[in-house]
């Protein structure tokens, strides 16, 4: 009997610092753990040239230029605060297109950011094709991208 | 008899319990996941970005809660038998751990055919994957450690240890996709404000989800009970059987 509540004050421990690992994990990584920046931290922090790393956001509305002939293209990534011109010269996801949510992997350049890889972010939004249309939600799944992308 | 069924429950009385109902179990997951296929790959509309890739979501999206849901059991049953020593739950741990470790590479291998013509990768390090990733590891560390002894009850208070520390990744895989940002998208079923799916999508998701949830638990006992006949393959009980 004696035995039996000491394992059971020891599995109580063993929880309550788990608890308190868990606390410390996610308030040390906080930071660390982010797969992209946006934009605003783009503008706000020195990311020295030649540094990889990945950038998220939204493909801006009318800024997709493609240079005929070639796999080029160029456009710019916003997060509706700040933007910033990326080039690519490769074979684009099925989901991309302008305002659509991506995380592009690249480096810096003087005033534009120069992608290696560009990836296509899904929202957690699914309907059919006729409500869309009919209501213009795209409007609201582009909302949730952005709050996915910009907190 | 909640205390009785967590420290007086007998091998012989659980083998005669699931004996009875595993085949229900069976039954009502195969009717629930080929309704719920059906009406998800046949009825189920197409969605408006993704067209109809998005349906493999009807078997990603009920692993990956069996892949979390699993590891809750094998929690729950660490607990249990590291306090009351029961050998019932150590079995169900193991059996728990082994199915968990399926679904999650289902989960993993599924979520890597999607993600390769709609994101464009099949595999991120972000924080959801990673940390799903790293939930297949703890299945297969948790069964080798338990394996790694000769002596059962060593064997069966180590790996509940490690199973209960493991549970720490359990909210890590579920909120990472809120904490932090990540390529895969944030939760559409299971949050505080309406689901963001459309209704004639969401329910057949639900259908396989229970069906999934059949499924394990129909197979977890199956599995469960041949590790407990094993173990107690000299006992008079089994010989009778």
């Amino acid at each position: 009997m004696k035995k039996r509540s000491a394992r059971i004050y020891y599995v109580t421990f063993l929880l309550i610092i788990l608890g308190f690992v868990l606390y410390l994990f996610v308030k040390t990584f906080n930071e660390n753990l982010l797969y992209y920046r946006s934009p605003t931290q783009l503008v706000d922090g020195n990311f020295p040239e030649n540094y990889i790393f990945r950038i998220g956001g939204m493909v801006e509305e009318g800024s997709l230029k493609r240079v005929s002939g070639t796999k080029k293209v160029s456009f710019n990534v916003t997060d509706f605060k700040n933007k910033v011109l990326v080039k690519y010269d490769g074979i684009l996801p099925d989901l991309f297109r302008e305002g659509q949510g991506v995380v592009i992997r690249g480096h810096l350049e003087k005033d534009f950011f120069v992608a290696e890889e560009v990836l296509a972010k899904h929202d957690e939004t699914y309907m059919p094709p006729e409500v869309q249309e009919s209501l213009g939600l795209s409007e609201d799944s582009k909302s949730k991208t952005m709050e996915s992308i910009s907190q | 008899m909640l205390k009785n069924l967590l420290s007086k429950i007998s091998p012989e009385g659980y083998y005669r319990f699931t004996n009875a109902i595993i085949p229900w179990l069976l039954t009502l997951s195969l009717l629930f996941i080929t309704f719920g296929l059906y009406q998800g790959l046949f009825v189920a509309p197409p969605d408006y970005q993704q067209g109809d890739a998005f349906r493999i979501m009807y078997v990603h999206v009920p692993s990956a809660w069996i892949s979390l849901f699993a590891y809750s059991v094998v929690f729950f049953s660490a607990i249990v038998s590291l306090i009351w020593h029961v050998k019932v739950y150590d079995v169900i741990l193991l059996a728990s751990c082994k199915l968990g470790a399926l679904f999650t590479l289902f989960t993993l291998i599924t979520g890597a055919i999607w993600g390769k013509p709609m994101w464009g990768t099949w595999w991120a390090w972000d924080a959801r994957l990673t940390s799903e990733l790293i939930l297949f590891f703890l299945y297969l560390s948790i069964l080798l450690l338990h394996g790694s002894f000769e002596d059962k009850k060593k064997a069966a208070s180590a790996a509940n240890i490690l199973a209960i520390i493991g549970f720490i990744n359990i909210p890590i895989i579920h909120f990472s996709v809120e904490w932090w940002n990540t390529l895969h998208q944030g939760p559409s079923v299971i949050k505080l404000s309406a689901p963001s799916i459309a209704g004639d999508m969401l329910s057949p998701l639900i259908i396989t989800a229970l069906g999934f949830t059949f499924f394990f638990f129909g197979t977890m006992l199956k599995s469960s009970q041949n590790i407990l006949l094993d173990y107690e393959k000299n006992k008079l009980w089994v010989k009778s059987i």
